[in-house]
């Protein structure tokens, strides 16, 4: 099945509206300790302020989000992220998923602004990437049509 | 679980580019088994750290939402042929795994 998408890029320029998180400043976790309250949030915006202590972001065009226009099974949608931001982390965010938070990579050292992994995605969807730099966060989006979803069973 | 991980890591001008995949189940504890109706509890991995030298240089955080049999990729800088580059993840049930390769 070979279809053409005529979304691509017509959400690449959206504006986040994001609620500024007030009240969403709970303390940055400890480094490596695995950050449950960003995991199991509902909304993108929790997500990011369990991750990252605020989900005040600009949008960049310096990420790159490669993903399918079109993913036929939910289930395994590859994602890779790259980006010439000096980025400490990324995390990669499925908006319409239960609990949008999939993947969250810290960079140190010599590691380069360049991830990739699969993640499930329950229905279309805009995933986002969000990267740390600079302690500011930055996005980016790219939509991605799910024929199957991938949360089921 | 031994040998859950097959790792590749090549250089090619100063930066190595790793690329994994992990043999894990990563349920999300949502599923129900369809003979039963029980739910399958959440099994899923939910660090993976990756080490150059012995040095760390990523540590992915995951969730549920991440494909099962995971795959994983990501590039560092000062990396030459021969270096080791160590991968090992921990699940939320306790269970863990190593993987060592030496970059091409």
């Amino acid at each position: 099945m070979q279809r053409r998408s005529f979304l691509k890029g017509t959400l690449a320029g959206g504006t986040v509206a994001v609620a500024m998180g007030a009240g969403l400043l709970s303390p940055r976790q400890v480094l490596a300790a695995w950050p449950a309250s960003a995991f199991n949030a509902k909304s993108v915006n929790d997500a990011m302020g369990g991750l990252f202590g605020t989900a005040d972001n600009t949008p960049s065009n310096k990420i790159q989000i490669k993903a399918p226009d079109i993913a036929e099974n939910g289930a395994v949608v590859p994602v890779s992220v790259t980006t010439s931001l000096a980025a400490t982390s990324i995390a990669i965010v499925a908006e319409k998923n239960g609990q949008p938070l999939a993947a969250n990579f810290e960079l140190s050292g010599s590691a380069k602004g360049d991830v990739a992994t699969r993640i499930k995605m329950g229905k279309t969807s805009d995933v986002i990437a969000v990267v740390k730099s600079g302690g500011k966060l930055f996005t980016a989006r790219k939509n991605v049509k799910v024929t199957i979803g991938g949360c089921g069973g | 679980m031994a040998n859950s991980i097959r790792i590749r890591a090549k250089a090619s001008a100063g930066e190595a580019t790793v690329k994994a995949l992990i043999t894990h189940p990563m349920e999300t504890g949502l599923r129900k088994d369809k003979k039963t109706g029980d739910k399958i509890p959440a099994h899923y991995i939910t660090e993976v750290k990756g080490e150059h030298n012995g040095k760390t240089v990523v540590v992915a955080q995951w969730g549920p939402a991440v494909s099962k049999n995971p795959y994983i990729a990501f590039v560092f800088a000062g990396a030459k042929p021969g270096d080791s580059v160590k991968l090992s993840w921990v699940d939320n049930q306790g269970k863990s795994d190593t993987a060592e390769a030496k970059i091409k």
